[in-house]
């Protein structure tokens, strides 16, 4: 496609994160070696390049962390909530302070663009933690009785796809409810965490209350399995989901889980056209995709699939991947070369299984991981690609005649965490939101997060809630 | 002195609005306290279970669907359809459970004024469990709780009848629907429930009620992947855990057993943790809101 005007790049300047060439685990209050575990190696996505070792975290190291953090305990939720509200207002102001500097590291470390972890990751992660500091000293009008009270040490595995945003999701409601917390970063995105560690540092944070132990997944599992916790709260896939809920069955242990999806978002003949494609693209090319409740089924209705899907094609032509660091950069590197694998495969299995593949032509950088932002059409029910979560910036399209018929489409799934509406008229999206079977409705938008709003799934998505009022309850003994 | 002979009722399952005996076509003995026979009652089967699912999820969109006020009014309705019976409940509580007549009968007023209790919440509970959240940026974003699904719940063994409403009661009153294994060695105050129920304007598979083997009943029922959530009053603390396990194949959120989780090192409490809970008590909320979901529905606001 010709353009009016080339883009000229411009590049974010990584010279504001100062990486060092290995990283320890942060508990009770200090970096300190592994017990034996090793170093593993954390790279850019974008260009394979090595950004910094960190600790391989051991059950032992798990052990060391769970008991500091219920040394801990005692004094942190014995401290009035005004007191502790202080301390998470103090993190959230310093996360504004060096906001820059934890974009542009999520970028190095994750893939997305510098774009999103600036205006989308960083300014959510402050605000979850304004959000919850408030909550701190208010919580006996949370409506879970005049005095709840935390349940101890929590233990919080999360994902690579929004890691220092899922962090705070994590940390902060556990923090402002009294608990203390051991948390495991994900394998390939350890260094936001890493860097949180420091600014607990820098607020005054008593040690102990945050611990961060890093690894793969035998360190999550160490961390879930632990007797001495007693929450545990996961963000990531459904299947590890499923293994985290046998693993505390017959315990006392509370579990959340924030799991899968497969979100329908569904276009009606009355849609505002651009509008909806924005949303389209805004649902499934946001952070490649990576996004549990990515729109990744488009429903358009039969009547105006042309017209919709030649917009959406040519908004997709538009589309820049490459470089993370570049500010015009919307789609940037696939998180890890495993991920990129998984992509490939269910994607050659939509082209086998007979719809039809479609991607602007653009040219992907020759090193790291990428993929071109995908289109299928021609896509049933019984398809791979519109059954299994792909994780990356590949989008089913199937249609729809009547709204009954894209209820019952879009409520075939065993996930149920998000859906779109695109509808001007009013009733029909009122009528078509109670239908669905999902935990959060975007109606004329999508993609849209807040730490006032509750957020979580249905069904297979998972249980529990996560964000506004509704998210205290994981972290209280009620 | 009349030499009448009575007229023996036969117990019968409660499957999609009908009386249906097990498919099995077996019965096992119930008895009083002191070991009187009392009745033959369905020894429900596997499939009896699978059954009794297929209804409840048939049932689940119309009642899910129905308005708050209109499932008030039906819950009512039940309470009033206990109060005429009051005498023949009395009777069975006092049978099943080797109580006085006083104190069945304290049990049996308690269970009705139960059903009133959690009527009065159908139109009130998404006011207490929503909210409308204050988002930064123009949306208008309201989150609402609704019904979780099928819910299958393993029903208090020592409290036959006033445990068994606790449990129920909440259940369907937020739209859910729900698969009951009834307490095992004194099954018949919930059969009898079972024609109250007919008879009060409930759909046929909102309430599903199975006399059996717990064990038998609740392991197909934990591991069943059209049911939604599960409820373990009623189990004892080994099987618990095997069922919660089998529960995680497709998440069902679930409701362990009250106390043991707090007192696993007694063993009587572990081998019926229900026994502890004092079925008089304030019930509070928590049952009410353990099998709803919250959704959050976000809109633009502009002109």
């Amino acid at each position: 496609m010709s353009s009016a005007f080339d883009y000229a790049p411009a590049p974010e300047s990584r010279s504001v994160v100062d990486l060092a060439p290995s990283y320890g685990l942060f508990i009770d209050g200090e970096f300190t070696e592994g017990t034996g575990g090793g170093l593993r190696k954390t790279v850019s996505p974008a260009t394979e390049e090595v950004l910094a070792e960190y600790t391989q975290g051991t059950a032992e190291d798990v052990d060391r962390a769970v008991q500091a953090a219920r040394r801990a305990f005692e004094k942190w939720s014995a401290l009035p909530g005004a007191e502790r509200a202080k301390f998470l207002f103090r993190i959230a102001r310093i996360i504004q302070e060096r906001s820059r500097e934890l974009a542009v590291l999520e970028t190095l470390d994750n893939g997305k663009p510098i774009r999103e972890a600036r205006d989308a990751d960083l300014p959510l992660v402050a605000a979850h933690f304004f959000y919850y500091a408030g909550w701190a000293d208010k919580l006996g009008h949370a409506g879970f009785g005049p005095d709840p009270r935390p349940l101890g040490v929590a233990g919080q595995v999360i994902p690579w796809n929004f890691p220092l945003l899922m962090l705070a999701w994590k940390v902060a409601p556990a923090l402002a409810c009294g608990n203390t917390v051991v948390l495991k970063p994900a394998e390939t995105t350890p260094l936001s965490a890493l860097f949180f560690a420091d600014i607990c540092r820098q607020a005054g944070l008593p040690k102990g209350v945050v611990n961060i132990v890093t690894g793969d997944g035998s360190t999550g599992a160490s961390l879930v399995a632990h007797p001495g916790i007693d929450k545990v709260a996961f963000t990531g896939s459904t299947e590890v989901g499923k293994a985290i809920a046998r693993t505390v069955a017959g315990t006392d242990k509370k579990l959340t889980l924030e799991l899968g999806g497969k979100a329908a978002n569904i276009v009606f003949d009355d849609a505002p056209i651009d509008q909806a494609v924005e949303g389209i693209v805004n649902g499934i090319f946001f952070n490649q995709g990576h996004v549990c409740c990515a729109g990744s089924r488009l429903l358009v209705q039969e009547s105006i699939q042309d017209e919709l899907l030649d917009a959406l094609k040519r908004r997709m032509a538009t589309l820049r991947v490459g470089d993370p660091l570049d500010k015009n950069t919307d789609i940037g590197a696939i998180n890890s070369a495993e991920q990129l694998a998984r992509i490939t495969e269910l994607a050659a299995a939509g082209e086998a299984e007979g719809a039809e593949r479609w991607s602007p032509s653009c040219e992907l950088p020759g090193s790291g991981y990428w993929f071109a932002p995908t289109l299928f059409t021609g896509v049933t029910q019984a398809h791979r690609i519109a059954r299994e979560e792909v994780f990356g910036p590949v989008l089913s399209v199937l249609t729809f005649r009547t709204p009954e018929e894209a209820v019952a489409k879009a409520n075939n799934t065993p996930y149920g965490l998000s859906a779109g509406i695109w509808t001007e008229k009013g009733s029909r999206m009122l009528w078509m939101a109670n239908q669905l079977r999902a935990g959060v409705i975007w109606s004329n938008t999508f993609n849209k997060f807040d730490p006032a709003s509750p957020f979580g799934g249905y069904k297979e998505s998972g249980f529990g809630r996560e964000g506004g009022r509704h998210g205290l309850e994981a972290y209280l003994n009620v | 002195m009349s030499d009448r002979l009575s007229v023996l009722k036969t117990y019968k399952l409660y499957v999609g609005g009908k009386f249906p005996r097990s498919e099995s076509g077996r019965v096992y003995e119930v008895t009083d306290a002191k070991g009187r026979w009392l009745a033959n009652a369905p020894l429900a089967s596997r499939k009896d279970a699978r059954d009794a699912v297929v209804a409840a999820r048939k049932a689940f969109g119309g009642w899910s669907g129905a308005t708050a006020y209109n499932r008030g009014q039906i819950l009512y309705r039940v309470a009033e359809m206990l109060e005429g019976r009051r005498e023949q409940f009395v009777a069975e509580v006092a049978d099943a459970e080797g109580h006085s007549k006083a104190k069945a009968a304290a049990q049996v007023d308690a269970a009705i004024d139960r059903w009133v209790w959690y009527a009065g919440w159908s139109d009130k509970v998404a006011q207490i469990a929503g909210s409308s959240n204050p988002v930064a940026g123009p949306y208008f974003n309201l989150s609402a709780p609704e019904p979780t699904g099928v819910v299958a719940v393993v029903a208090p063994q020592d409290s036959s009848f006033l445990g068994l409403v606790s449990v129920l009661a909440p259940v369907i009153v937020t739209g859910n629907t729900a698969v009951v294994v009834a307490a095992e060695r004194a099954p018949l105050p919930a059969l009898s429930l079972a024609e109250v129920l007919a008879t009060s304007d409930l759909p046929g598979g909102v309430v599903n009620l199975l006399s059996g083997r717990t064990t038998e009943l609740a392991a197909p029922l934990a591991a069943h992947q059209d049911v939604n959530a599960l409820d373990l009053t009623g189990a004892d603390a080994e099987s618990a855990k095997e069922l919660e396990t089998a529960a995680a194949d497709n998440l069902k959120r679930v409701l362990r057993p009250p106390v043991a989780r707090h007192r696993p090192s007694d063993e009587a409490l572990r081998a019926a943790p229900s026994d502890a809970v004092d079925w008089t008590a304030d019930p509070g909320t928590d049952r009410l809101l353990a099998f709803l979901e919250t959704k959050t529905v976000w809109h633009p606001m502009g002109v």
